[in-house]
């Protein structure tokens, strides 16, 4: 199990590749993406965290990802500080011997990731500076699992 | 105890983190001892259905016991993914 919280760009393709690499008994590996979007002139994405606390809980989620489904390895890599539109903020791979476990535990990190690790999010646009706020969506995201 | 500040409830107190002296017995109750201080602890703590707390870094909330806490954090809904 693989956790990094940085500030420093990843490399997608690297990072899938040794992902998927030496799992001879994993018949599946999902990834997931997340990229910065320019909706409505977003010019910089400022993501703020909670040093220690961000990989204590993201480690709980994964750890809790593990506890469900049959895994046998999970990929988190979270940037902080400024990023501009197309940059990858951060990405999730899981590895499982099947896809339905592979893509329900993917779906399930991203669900927590989103409400329950300590990041936040300010954009900088053509209005100025503001601070996304959570969205009810999110938090009924959770509900389902 | 050390408390903690992130986002924008850090920017409207001015600090990310200050020692406070307390012998407040939760959560809530050091939020009154905080909003007593100044008016800018008053603008950051004015609807606490809109923030969070961690007690030494995990979630918890407002009625939460303060003893053996040693790190408190105060910040609005995470906004990670």
């Amino acid at each position: 199990m693989k956790i990094a919280v940085q500030d420093a760009p990843f490399d997608l393709g690297a990072e899938a590749d040794a992902f998927a690499r030496g799992h001879r008994d994993m018949g599946a590996i999902v990834t997931f993406t997340g990229v910065v979007r320019g909706d409505g002139g977003l010019a910089t994405m400022e993501i703020e965290h909670y040093p220690g606390m961000t990989e204590k809980a993201i480690t709980a989620i994964a750890e809790e990802a593990r506890d469900r489904w049959s895994l046998g390895d999970v990929l988190v890599i979270h940037r902080h500080g400024r990023l501009a539109p197309g940059d990858l903020i951060m990405m999730v791979a899981t590895a499982a011997p099947h896809r339905k476990d592979a893509f329900e535990a993917a779906e399930f990190l991203m669900d927590y990731l989103k409400s329950r690790a300590p990041f936040w999010k300010k954009e900088l646009g053509p209005d100025g500076a503001s601070w996304v706020a959570a969205k009810d969506e999110d938090e009924d995201a959770l509900r389902r699992w | 105890m050390d408390v903690l500040y992130f986002a924008w409830v850090r920017e409207r107190i001015g600090i990310p983190k200050e020692t406070v002296p307390s012998d407040a017995a939760t959560v809530r109750d050091l939020v009154e001892e905080l909003k007593a201080r100044e008016d800018r602890y008053e603008a950051a703590f004015a609807d606490l259905s809109a923030l969070r707390v961690a007690l030494d870094q995990e979630l918890s909330d407002f009625d939460a016991p303060l003893a053996g806490v040693r790190e408190v954090a105060f910040f609005p809904p995470m906004t990670g993914g």
